[in-house]
């Protein structure tokens, strides 16, 4: 299990559940759940256009999760946030759709976009990866506490001089950057569940943000770590575990909210 | 079968409408957008985007599942929904944000076990191929046979929704006062669901995900902007879906000749594209207006 060629899945998805966790707790406190989906699912149409032009799909995912959080940000101004969303996921994948229909690219490329292949992760993505994260990781730091607040009370937010359309925009292209960093890691399907699951169910156990993002970022390494593993033993896909982790582990926190706390 | 009368101009190709594939793509098309313009109507009026979009993407949990029971995928995709739905219910009533967290819960889970019975599929059947018809749909690609349950789908979801169109409505608007009027708003939104849940699995299933998502949203969202009255919005939105099925079929069908490899633009881009475009011109020129935020 801890063979030389899986290292660089341990180190890919150590990096990547880490990040997740951060910004996944904002996403929990903004209720931007369709954001987080919306922006890793639609990036998959720039890795299909940056193989139509021949440049590394890093450089797709990037500028086209980058132009989705603009996008969402924009429309949002003028509508409801969810419709502003949907309306942009649909606009992505259906430009997603015309490059593919335009490529001879194969299935199997597309599914693992999608699903990822975290054991098929080589030296060389280890270190955009691990600097894509180092940036997010930066960004929080500088940004905590106007974020923070424009997200759990947006009203004493702006009475402090934070301006929410600027956070919210900050968000928008933190879950971009996040995006880029994981898609070609884990897969679009997968980053979504790690920015959900573990976040959602941290805050069913604390109330404290401190105690909240810590919690949420052991528990995503946590589901990582098992779902590599189980993975490996029973060579079932790594996206069912950890969809299925995290789904228990939310399960669990809602039942203890409920009986115990 | 291809009895549609249409009265078409002569921008049209030859041999537009004597082709079976167009045409059960237009009839196929024109019910899908008529259901879900009616359903989306109250999805965007509820704010329940999110959860529309979903439930194509969750659906695919059971169309993947199906062949391995094995039944035909159209049953795995409405009892994964229904269940899917009641799941998002139960987790999410306290409040919207609940509801949004809720909603991703059910997402990631049902991708999770999408991914185990695609990859079952894959390895037990040898058919990747699978995974983008699931994804993507392809309205050329339907089977005409496909139409009476398609039909049976179609008339239950508009059912629900239209016999509960003012209790309906009315806790749409308010919750408080659709309680005070004796409503019962928790019925009222499980039933919604329901409607919501078999519209996004027939649309998914026969036009794949993306479609089934801009139909449902985008003509509603376009006629919500253009009238206050519900029951105008009704009628605009699927006249608004209807015209950008039949646009869209129209310009993939012409769009075969543009580039020198023969290769033809897919219609969900041009659908997609078409109404996009529409929704981004009506955000501009209405006025802008305070919406509550959900």
């Amino acid at each position: 299990m801890f063979a030389g060629f899986m290292v660089n899945a341990w180190e890919a998805a150590t990096i990547v559940a880490g990040v997740a966790g951060v910004v996944g707790f904002f996403t929990v406190a903004r209720g931007a759940a369709f954001a987080a989906h919306a922006l890793p699912n639609g990036a998959f149409a720039g890795a299909a256009g940056a193989g139509l032009i021949g440049v590394n799909a890093l450089i797709g995912l990037g500028v086209f999760s980058a132009a989705g959080a603009l996008t969402i940000a924009g429309l949002a101004q003028r509508a409801r946030r969810d419709v502003a969303t949907a309306m942009t996921i649909v606009m992505m994948l259906a430009l997603g759709a015309l490059f593919l229909s335009q490529t001879t690219e194969y299935a199997p490329a597309i599914f693992s976009l999608l699903f990822g292949e975290v054991l098929g992760v080589n030296g060389n993505q280890i270190v955009p990866t691990a600097a894509i994260a180092a940036v997010c990781v930066v960004l929080v730091a500088v940004l905590f506490r106007p974020l923070l607040l424009s997200s759990v009370l947006p009203d004493v937010a702006q009475a402090r001089g934070v301006s929410n359309a600027r956070m919210e925009l900050a968000f928008l292209l933190l879950v971009a950057l996040t995006t880029t960093m994981a898609v070609p890691v884990v897969g679009s399907l997968l980053i979504f569940s790690l920015l959900i699951a573990p976040a959602a169910t941290a805050r069913c156990f604390t109330n404290k943000p401190l105690n909240a993002l810590l919690l949420s970022v052991s528990l995503a390494l946590a589901t990582v770590w098992a779902a590599i593993a189980i993975s490996f033993q029973t060579n079932w896909p790594i996206g069912f575990f950890v969809g299925t982790i995290g789904a228990l582990g939310y399960a669990t926190g809602r039942l203890w909210v409920r009986y115990a706390r | 079968m291809n009895s549609v009368s249409i009265n078409s101009a002569s921008i049209v190709a030859s041999g537009f409408f004597a082709n079976g594939p167009v045409d059960t793509a237009l009839i196929i098309g024109t019910v899908v957008a008529v259901v879900s313009a009616t359903v989306g109507t109250f999805t965007v009026m509820r704010g329940q985007s999110f959860a529309g979009h979903s439930l194509s993407d969750i659906g695919t949990a059971g169309g993947a599942a199906a062949p391995l029971i094995p039944v035909p995928s159209i049953y795995g995709f409405v009892a994964v929904n229904v269940v899917a739905a009641a799941l998002m219910d139960l987790l999410g009533v306290r409040s919207p944000r609940a509801r949004d967290v809720a909603t991703g819960i059910v997402l990631g889970g049902a991708l999770g076990l999408a991914a185990l019975f695609l990859y079952e599929d894959t390895t037990t059947t040898s058919d990747s191929g699978t995974v983008v018809t699931v994804l993507f749909g392809s309205i050329f690609a339907l089977q005409s046979s496909l139409i009476p349950v398609v039909a049976a789908f179609s008339v239950a979801a508009l059912a629900i929704t239209l016999m509960l169109y003012r209790p309906l409505l009315l806790s749409s608007i308010s919750t408080d006062l659709a309680t005070a009027k004796g409503v019962r708003v928790r019925l009222v939104a499980i039933a919604y669901l329901l409607a919501l849940a078999l519209a996004v699995s027939l649309s998914a299933l026969t036009i794949g995900a993306i479609l089934s998502t801009v139909l449902l949203i985008g003509p509603a969202a376009i006629a919500l902007r253009l009238t206050k009255r519900t029951g105008h919005a009704l009628l605009l939105a699927s006249g608004t879906g209807i015209a950008a099925v039949a646009l869209g079929v129209l310009l993939a069908y012409d769009s075969v000749g543009w580039t020198s490899n023969g290769q033809g633009w897919p219609v969900s881009f041009f659908i997609v594209a078409l109404l996009f475009g529409t929704y981004v011109v009506t955000l501009l020129v209405t006025r802008r207006q305070p919406h509550r935020n959900a």
